[in-house]
């Protein structure tokens, strides 16, 4: 395993992870498409850490970091859906386009 | 003594400033009859305190270099060094004669106004205003600086305008008012550029260096002595009314009778010739100014005069008598100063014109007050303003029919009433300034304004009543101070010599002396006489059947002439059609449609590109999302 492997696996990942985004109507659908693109880039991370990196330990903190802040984003952005849900109905963003300018 | 008069003469105007504060902000309301007297009481002590001022002023008199005083000075406004405005009380002849005058027809007016408007719902309005009146004009003839004095002119023009629309729920009065108001503004603005030139190449405000040869030089070495006089003198065209700018004076009687008694013929519109002698030593210098003048007011004379023979109000008769009688002390003033040697130095001086131009406006404020308060106690009687309704009206009212009779002898000009000496003296002044026209000119209007006063006189007087009369009386409040009016109106003619020698400009000495031809006073006695004789072979039975034959045979002149010569019309014309619809109309298009037109293309341009923009952000997430990876990609491969 080379670190171009590992920057393939993280490239997918990521590219999965706009599809998604891109394709979904559903707004959790959405939402965890963002999840895999953050990991995608947790994987790169790691990666250069572990091949790269004088010091590994400063690349295994930034996922960690990332994971953190992802947990919150994601806390937050339920919260919302939710709270949307109960009003709506629905999470087709299709239909809750009735925010834009 | 003198002194301490002289320090307090401020109090001649603040006596009325007082009433009118004290009625105008807490007594409109309250009882007439403590108004009343409240008024009669502060117009009482500012006559006193005039008088006080006058005898110190003449004890004085002898010691004054160019018999002016400057009995009370006061720091006012400081615009910058060397070019300040004072507040100060200016004592000369003329503003002494003007404090007396005023002061007395002040009272004898508010004594008339209680009488005259009695029961009327602004009573206590009127008196308010009426105070406030006096204080302007009292302060317009004592003004230390010109400054000053434009500040009380603008101050009687609010007041007169107040007046005039007294009876605020008449459309005519409203129209009266702002019609004298826009005519005089509109001649202010040009005096207000005069006083500017003035003061910026004289650098002071002050009558005294105004006057003083050195500012006439100064303002002849630039260039501009005529333009800055005419301009000056444009304020008086609009108050006094001079010919074209007169429109608004016969209007302006649509306000209450003591109204147009004590401001429209006695004292405000004399304003104007007030002004320009004032400032007659610089006047005297711009020898195209004066003949300006001299033409204007002998043309004013005698047409006012033409038409008031075909008016049938009884105070617009009044009115154009005022306008002619105006135009006898204008052309006087412009026929003072004589220049035979073509010269500008050692030229003759006759100052003449001048003591009788102020002369003039002496007697006239006496009897033209008197014969309009007499004219309000018609009205009051017959209850219409038509000399045709009126009639027969000598035995009812024996007072008002004597008093006006020697006012209609005074202002024809019969010996010995005061009017005969003053307009003599001006016919002789316009004789010795050699302009032949100006002086048959006068004569002729003298004829015609004895024609029409006995007219006037002997239709509301003589024949038969040609209107059902109730109780006619004579309010005692009305008729004793037209009685009292007599007295200056036949005596004043005592006081020729006074004015003759004392009334005289500053920094300008009599020169020459021009004989006075006995044939003169003759001669305008006789024009006089054939005047009344006239009116009396017309109207004397108080009948108009001869008259009509006479308007018959002149038919459309005599249309032309009682419409006023179409000026009215004119003007309208000029406002309305060329002014309104011409000018006004197409710079409003041009506003309309190009200035806001292009206004409306930035906006309508700026709108439409933010709808554009808007179209991006339509709040379709993939939309962006796909935007944004599009984006970066593209700055991925930019960027190699």
């Amino acid at each position: 395993m080379t670190l171009s492997h590992c920057i393939a696996l993280s490239l997918i990942l990521c590219a999965i992870g706009i599809f998604g985004m891109l394709t979904r109507r559903n707004l959790l659908g959405i939402l965890l498409s963002v999840e895999i693109i953050l990991n995608g880039a947790n994987i790169n991370f790691a990666a250069f850490a572990h091949f790269r990196a004088a010091d590994p330990v400063a690349g295994a903190v930034f996922p960690v970091f990332v994971m953190a802040v992802s947990a919150c984003e994601i806390a937050v952005a339920l919260a919302i859906i939710i709270s949307m849900y109960r009003r709506k109905k629905r999470l087709d963003v299709y239909r809750l386009e009735e925010l834009h300018g | 003594m003198a002194d301490f008069i002289f320090f307090h003469s401020y109090l001649i105007l603040l006596f009325p400033l007082f009433s009118f504060a004290i009625i105008g902000l807490g007594h409109l309301n309250s009882d007439n009859r403590f108004v009343a007297k409240f008024a009669i009481t502060m117009s009482s002590l500012s006559l006193g305190y005039a008088l006080l001022t006058t005898l110190a002023y003449l004890s004085r008199l002898p010691h004054l270099p160019e018999r002016t005083l400057l009995a009370y000075d006061a720091a006012w406004l400081n615009f910058a060094p060397g070019l300040t405005a004072n507040l100060g009380m200016y004592l000369d002849p003329i503003s002494v004669m003007m404090l007396v005058v005023v002061t007395v027809i002040s009272l004898l007016v508010n004594i008339y106004s209680v009488g005259y408007m009695k029961g009327d719902r602004s009573f206590n309005r009127f008196f308010a205003l009426l105070a406030l009146f006096s204080f302007s004009m009292l302060g317009l003839v004592t003004s230390g600086n010109i400054l000053q004095m434009f500040v009380f002119w603008e101050l009687v023009g609010v007041s007169s305008y107040a007046l005039i629309g007294f009876w605020y729920e008449k459309p005519s009065a409203v129209a009266a008012s702002k019609k004298a108001f826009i005519v005089t503004r509109f001649a202010d603005a040009f005096f207000l550029l005069g006083i500017l030139i003035v003061s910026f190449y004289s650098q002071s405000f002050s009558f005294q260096t105004l006057n003083s040869p050195e500012t006439a030089l100064l303002l002849n070495k630039a260039g501009v002595l005529t333009l800055a006089t005419l301009l000056i003198f444009c304020g008086g065209w609009g108050k006094s009314a001079m010919f074209p700018l007169h429109v608004w004076l016969p209007d302006a009687m649509e306000g209450p009778t003591p109204v147009s008694s004590i401001i429209h013929s006695a004292t405000m519109v004399v304003a104007g010739v007030y002004l320009t002698a004032r400032m007659f030593p610089l006047f005297a210098a711009a020898e195209s100014t004066l003949f300006v003048i001299q033409c204007i007011g002998a043309f004013t004379a005698l047409f006012a005069a033409v038409i008031a023979i075909t008016q049938m109000d009884i105070k617009r008769i009044l009115a154009f008598s005022t306008l002619s009688q105006l135009g006898y002390m204008i052309f006087s003033l412009g026929a003072a100063k004589v220049c035979a040697e073509g010269g500008h130095h050692g030229a003759e001086v006759n100052l003449l014109g001048f003591s009788a131009s102020m002369y003039h406006v002496f007697t006239h404020a006496f009897f033209k007050c008197m014969l309009f308060l007499g004219a309000g106690v018609v009205i009051h009687v017959v209850h219409s303003n038509d000399i045709l309704q009126m009639g027969g009206l000598k035995r009812q009212m024996p007072r008002t029919y004597w008093s006006l009779l020697a006012a209609c002898l005074a202002i024809g000009g019969v010996f010995p009433f005061s009017g005969f000496w003053s307009k003599d003296m001006i016919l002789l002044a316009s004789l010795q300034s050699g302009h032949w026209i100006t002086f048959l000119v006068g004569l002729i209007t003298g004829g015609l304004t004895a024609f029409y006063m006995f007219r006037f006189f002997f239709l509301i007087f003589h024949g038969e009543a040609r209107s059902q009369l109730h109780h006619v009386h004579e309010d005692p409040w009305m008729t004793w101070p037209i009685i009292a009016l007599t007295v200056p109106t036949i005596l004043a003619g005592l006081l020729e010599h006074t004015f003759v020698e004392q009334v005289l400009p500053p920094h300008l000495s009599e020169v020459s002396h021009f004989a006075h031809p006995g044939w003169l006073p003759w001669l305008a006695t006789l024009v006089a006489a054939i005047g009344i004789g006239g009116a009396w072979l017309l109207y004397g039975e108080g009948k108009t059947e001869k008259a009509a034959a006479l308007q018959k045979a002149f038919g459309p002149l005599h249309t032309v002439v009682q419409n006023k010569f179409y000026i009215d019309e004119l003007y309208l014309f000029i406002t309305h059609k060329i002014i309104f619809n011409g000018i006004a109309a197409s710079i409003k298009w041009f506003d309309r449609n190009v200035v806001d037109g292009v206004m409306n293309l930035c906006g309508w341009l700026l709108h439409l590109g933010g709808k554009g923009v808007r179209l991006v952000q339509n709040g379709e997430l993939h939309l962006y999302l796909g935007a944004t990876v599009v984006g970066l990609i593209a700055l991925l491969f930019m960027g190699r």
